[in-house]
């Protein structure tokens, strides 16, 4: 027994001194990087988290790649603050979605210095984190954290650049409710904080509209038999079904929906909002109801897409503009300070007016977006296509909405206009017979 | 009333696939009285292998049957030889180890697959090609797809062979003797170590088509599915009593069943207080029930001794 | 068992450990405050690792739910010190409420399952966990009493008036980091635990549970309360739970049942396994290992890669994870009994072996 308490001793003490001795290597490190030696760039730090591990890393990566394309092409064109030319460099880290780790990864970049974070993913994680760099003063941009309770902790290093769920909630329902004007909804969610949030929003607007909603149905974010749930759903008649969940789960629902003969409109908010679903419902996938938080990709910026194609070989999956223009809004605001000092840039950031991949982005005094456009799509011949944007409670067609915007926009959009308003009037007629 | 019948069928179908899943943590329990933890990735690894193998093939003129047939005969020996590389080197060292050794290996297995899965195949949800036509038939107002007969049709199949295998060949009877006993089946000439692989190719066999099977049906593959799978089919074998083949299948079709009904009746039973959320708890529920009234499983025998 | 055999040698260990551990959140830190609050969660877990150690390694239980005792404490500590409720209790106050209410659910857990041996138990406590963190992320309605997915945030974190655990502040000239001050909190903590765990092992109580652990029948036999300690040993371990929980919602600031899954319970299950089911400092010794490893991974695996490749082929954290499953195969096939096994499973290895345990 006393050996075995030597030895853990002599381990803790080893531990202690190796630990302590990496400590020492790595210090010199931010030093070396900066001696005037050379015109040797400064090199900024910034960071992105996101789940490149579980049941959600494709979007993770998918965020991540976002951040990446605009580091670079900072870095491509050249970038100098305080008259000193500066290199980006993007430090990602795993949250695997969980808080535990998005706590301690968030620490992590705060000790490695960065000067502003992306992300993160999830609500549930970005939450928690958000008060490790409120206490280092590190500006966070979200670009997928839709959860209210972010921004209503009061910091104000904290943005987000989505819309919140009770933006995108009632926009999709009150879609739903005009266009479809359906007497009877069944409403399901994932049972996590995204899902069930924005599905307590679809449901507010709903019944304040006087639309009857059926009892809460839920899976989870691993369900992949619905069919029960779907099934007490199908005797119960509704004329239009909401689910908020990712497509990972929405697919095999509309999938199962379908095959149980639900005749019912289906409609589903961002996380459901992608091509994916096709591939996973199948044909039952044409005709469904989405809605995503900001101007659709394909409308607003052509440039992006194209970059992002050109160096990552797939297109981006979801959330990729967002986190791209939450890099590209800590870059700006840090040209506009002149300073990568997030004490100094801070401010210059809040002020942000920004024409991004996903439209024009200002923060309102709470750090969300400013009368964030909503975008309602819906499933064309294999492809989500955009049918109506909101913004400020006010619908307005797609195409009215292009037409309206092309004279006034900049070269990217106007670029992309003619073709977008041109795409949804071509399958529009093969759906006819 | 067509409503209830829908459920039954819905459940059936879903019990299907816990039960062949069962039948293969049942199996290596029966004879070696071990959890396979890792069990659930084969099926996972089943699933992979056969998006492969239809996604290939999915472009060719072939009839959608018979892709999903080269799925299976691709995904099969995949895991048979998974199912036989796992207990010879992480089980077979460990069989005289304090109980909780294995199940620490199973762990541990399961992360490997998990990720080597993921390094092969991405970290995206894999939709399986839509090749099969949907057809449904009519029962008294309920629908059941082909696809749903097919599975239904393949596990009661599954089970029938695997009886006559167990219970009719002389592999069978040395399975049964390694069970009874493995030292006394090893001084009557049984080469225990043959028999106890063999199981676990044969388990492995079973997952590989449950894998087959939750593709197809669901339309979706994605390297962590196996462990929420593997977790409810556990249950299912512990249901109908671990270690007993009817046990497996029964318990199975019963899960699958409750968690329909639960799913589909509790909300309104209680006026909306529960509803489908807690659709996992009543699972375990009737789980806990069954085991503290009979607590070796509906048709499990052996209350054995064991710590 | 000769602890007190030669005090010298005992004193030099102890007086080592001590400043050892005194030291470290400060080496830590000098490699970043991030590694100080992994050892704050390593902590947690070895808090964890103690606590179901009683379950499984001093009475031989296989409890597969063990995380559901510190949702519990976890949940207890957020709603009796947040805005939630608008309650904010001192933490003195609600530890000891946690450890009792994660108390009262090991008792609800251990009844029904008495009679319960190996396996089946092992299916019901997992159940018992799934079913626990469900009904955590689903009663927000009717009633709302946990916030259901979406958690309960800004939860109060430990404080004496007005030190909070939670501030940087400079004490003496030296500067403390938040996460240091939480690191001598939960020591301090940890060291009680340890030594209870200690005393527990070798008291009356402790040895029925080996008793039982052995052979049931026979402990009965020798006039063994069975029922009475069983169940003395899940509630001993719920509230181990308990406490770590307050502890983890205190640091964290934010808990959602998403941080109390299925995998976490086998977490603890592997490190107690890892470092010898029922030596209380095997067990110690696994929860920082597997605590400290994945970590350490993360710092090292991807610039290995870059200096020998030139760029990262697999992603590191997969690399990260691969190497954990291994480690775990490893370490059983090698070390079954554990890193530290304890004498009693020392004198069963050493034995012959005859079939079924």
């Amino acid at each position: 027994m006393q050996r075995t308490q030597l030895s853990l001793a002599v381990l803790a003490a080893v531990a202690a001194f190796t630990l302590a001795g990496c400590g020492e290597e790595k210090k010199p490190a931010p030093v070396v990087a900066a001696p005037p030696a050379a015109p040797a760039p400064v090199v900024v730090k910034l960071g992105h988290v996101g789940p490149l591990t579980g049941g959600i890393a494709h979007l993770g990566k998918d965020n991540e790649n976002g951040a990446r394309l605009a580091v670079d092409e900072a870095n491509a064109k050249g970038l100098k603050l305080g008259g000193k030319s500066v290199k980006l460099e993007l430090l990602t880290e795993d949250d695997q979605a969980d808080p535990k780790v998005g706590t301690t990864v968030a620490q992590k970049l705060v000790d490695a210095k960065v000067a502003g974070v992306v992300g993160h993913l999830n609500s549930g994680v970005t939450i928690p984190a958000s008060s490790i760099y409120k206490q280092a003063g590190i500006p966070m941009i979200s670009g997928s954290a839709t959860n209210p309770q972010l921004t209503e902790q009061g910091f104000n290093n904290v943005f987000r650049v989505v819309g919140r769920d009770d933006q995108q909630g009632p926009a999709i329902a009150s879609y739903l409710q005009s266009e479809v004007k359906p007497k009877t909804v069944a409403v399901i969610d994932d049972a996590t904080a995204y899902g069930e949030g924005l599905a307590n929003e679809v449901e507010k607007t709903l019944k304040a509209a006087g639309v009857k909603v059926l009892p809460r149905e839920k899976g989870s974010d691993k369900t992949a038999d619905f069919k029960a749930i779907l099934t007490k759903i199908k005797g119960k008649k509704p004329d239009a079904v909401f689910y908020g969940g990712m497509d990972a789960t929405g697919g095999p629902l509309l999938k199962q929906g379908r095959e149980l003969g639900i005749k019912a409109v289906f409609a589903f908010g961002d996380g459901a909002c992608t091509d994916k679903m096709k591939e996973l419902a199948g044909d039952a996938a044409e005709g469904l109801l989405c809605s995503q938080a900001g101007l659709p990709v394909q409308a607003a910026n052509k440039q992006f897409l194209d970059a992002y194609k050109a160096k990552f070989k797939i297109d981006p999956i979801l959330y990729a503009p967002f986190t791209y223009d939450a890099a590209n809004l800590l870059i700006e605001a840090m040209k506009k300070a002149d300073s990568a000092d997030p004490a100094k840039y801070l401010p210059e950031l809040a002020k942000s007016s920004y024409d991004g991949a996903s439209g024009h982005i200002e923060f309102d005094a709470k750090g969300d977006r400013k009368d964030a456009e909503m975008t309602i799509f819906t499933m064309k011949g294999g492809k989500i296509e955009p049918i109506a944007i909101i913004k400020g409670g006010k619908t307005t067609k797609f195409e009215d909405f292009i037409k309206a915007a092309a004279p006034a926009a900049p070269a990217a959009p106007a670029a992309e206009a003619p073709k977008a308003a041109a795409e949804p009037a071509k399958p529009a007629e093969p759906a006819k017979k | 009333m067509d409503i209830f019948l829908q459920q039954i069928i819905n459940g059936l179908t879903l019990g299907s696939v816990y039960a062949i899943v069962a039948l293969g943590y049942t199996m290596v329990y029966g004879i070696i009285q071990l959890i396979n933890f890792a069990h659930g990735e084969l099926v996972m690894l089943g699933a992979m292998v056969a998006f492969s193998v239809i996604g290939a093939l999915a472009g060719t003129s072939l009839p959608p049957v018979l892709i999903v047939l080269a799925g299976v005969l691709a995904a099969v020996p995949a895991c048979m030889l998974v199912g036989f590389a796992m207990e010879r080197i992480a089980y077979r060292p460990l069989r005289n180890a304090p109980r909780l050794a294995p199940l620490i290996t199973a762990i541990g297995i399961s992360i490997i697959l998990q990720h080597v899965a993921l390094l092969v195949w991405s970290r995206s949800p894999l939709a399986f090609p839509q090749i099969i036509p949907l057809v449904r038939y009519y029962i008294g107002g309920a629908i059941i797809t082909g696809v749903q007969i097919a599975i239904i049709l393949t596990s009661v199949l599954m089970m029938a062979a695997l009886t006559l295998l167990v219970y009719r060949t002389k592999l069978g009877i040395a399975m049964r003797a390694t069970s009874q006993n493995p030292q006394v089946a090893g001084l009557m000439g049984i080469d225990i170590n043959r028999v106890i692989s063999f199981t676990f190719i044969v388990g492995a066999g079973l997952a590989a088509v449950a894998g087959v099977m939750v593709g197809t049906y669901y339309g979706i593959a994605h390297y962590s599915m196996g462990s929420l799978l593997g977790m409810k089919a556990f249950s299912a074998a512990v249901l109908g009593g671990i270690g007993n083949l009817a046990g497996a299948m029964l318990g199975g079709i019963l899960l699958g069943i409750v968690e329909a009904l639960g799913a589909g009746y509790i909300g309104d039973l209680t006026n909306n207080v529960f509803g489908s959320n807690y659709q996992d708890v009543f699972a375990f529920i009737v789980l806990i029930a069954v085991l503290v009234f009979r607590p070796s499983g509906l048709l499990g025998e052996r209350v054995g001794d064991r710590a | 068992m000769n602890i007190f055999a030669n005090p010298r040698a005992k004193w030099v260990g102890f007086t080592l450990i001590a400043i050892a551990l005194a030291g470290l959140p400060f080496a830590l830190a000098s490699a970043g405050t991030a590694w100080v609050r992994i050892a704050n969660l390593a902590i947690l877990f070895v808090f964890l690792s103690l606590g179901l150690n009683i379950v499984v390694g001093f009475a031989g239980l296989l409890d597969l739910g063990y995380i559901a005792f510190y949702a519990v404490g976890a949940y207890v500590y957020a709603l009796l010190a947040s805005p939630h409720f608008n309650l904010h209790l001192p933490f003195w106050v609600i530890l000891p409420i946690g450890a009792l209410v994660a108390c009262l659910f090991g008792v609800l857990l251990g009844a029904p399952t008495l009679k319960l041996r190996g396996d089946y138990l092992a299916i019901v406590t997992l159940g018992f966990g799934e079913i626990v963190r469900i009904f955590l992320n689903n009663l927000s309605q009717p009633v709302n009493i946990t916030n259901g997915p979406q958690g309960i945030s800004r939860i109060d974190p430990f404080s004496f008036g007005s030190f909070s655990f939670s501030q940087s502040e400079t004490i003496l000239g030296v500067d403390v980091s938040g996460p240091i001050k939480y690191y001598y909190m939960l020591l301090a903590l940890l060291l009680l635990a340890i030594v209870v765990n200690l005393r527990l092992q070798h008291s009356r109580i402790g040895r029925a549970w080996e008793a039982i652990r052995e052979d049931e029948i026979a402990a009965r036999a020798m006039g063994i309360d069975t029922t009475r300690i069983k169940l003395l040993a899940f509630a001993m371990g719920a509230s181990f739970g308990g406490i770590a929980g307050g502890m983890f919602s205190a640091i964290q600031g934010f808990i959602s049942p998403e941080s109390f899954v299925l995998v976490e319970s086998i977490m603890v299950l592997s490190m107690v396994v890892l470092g010898g089911m029922g030596n209380v400092w095997g067990v110690v010794l696994g929860a920082v290992l597997l605590s400290f490893v994945p970590e350490l991974l993360r710092y090292t695996v991807e610039p290995l890669q870059k200096s020998l490749f030139g760029r990262s082929i697999i992603e590191p954290e997969v690399i990260r994870m691969l190497l954990f499953g291994l480690a775990l195969v490893l370490m059983m096939l090698y070390r079954p009994a554990g890193l530290l096994p304890s004498a009693v499973r020392k004198r069963e290895l050493s034995k012959p072996e005859d079939g079924a345990e």
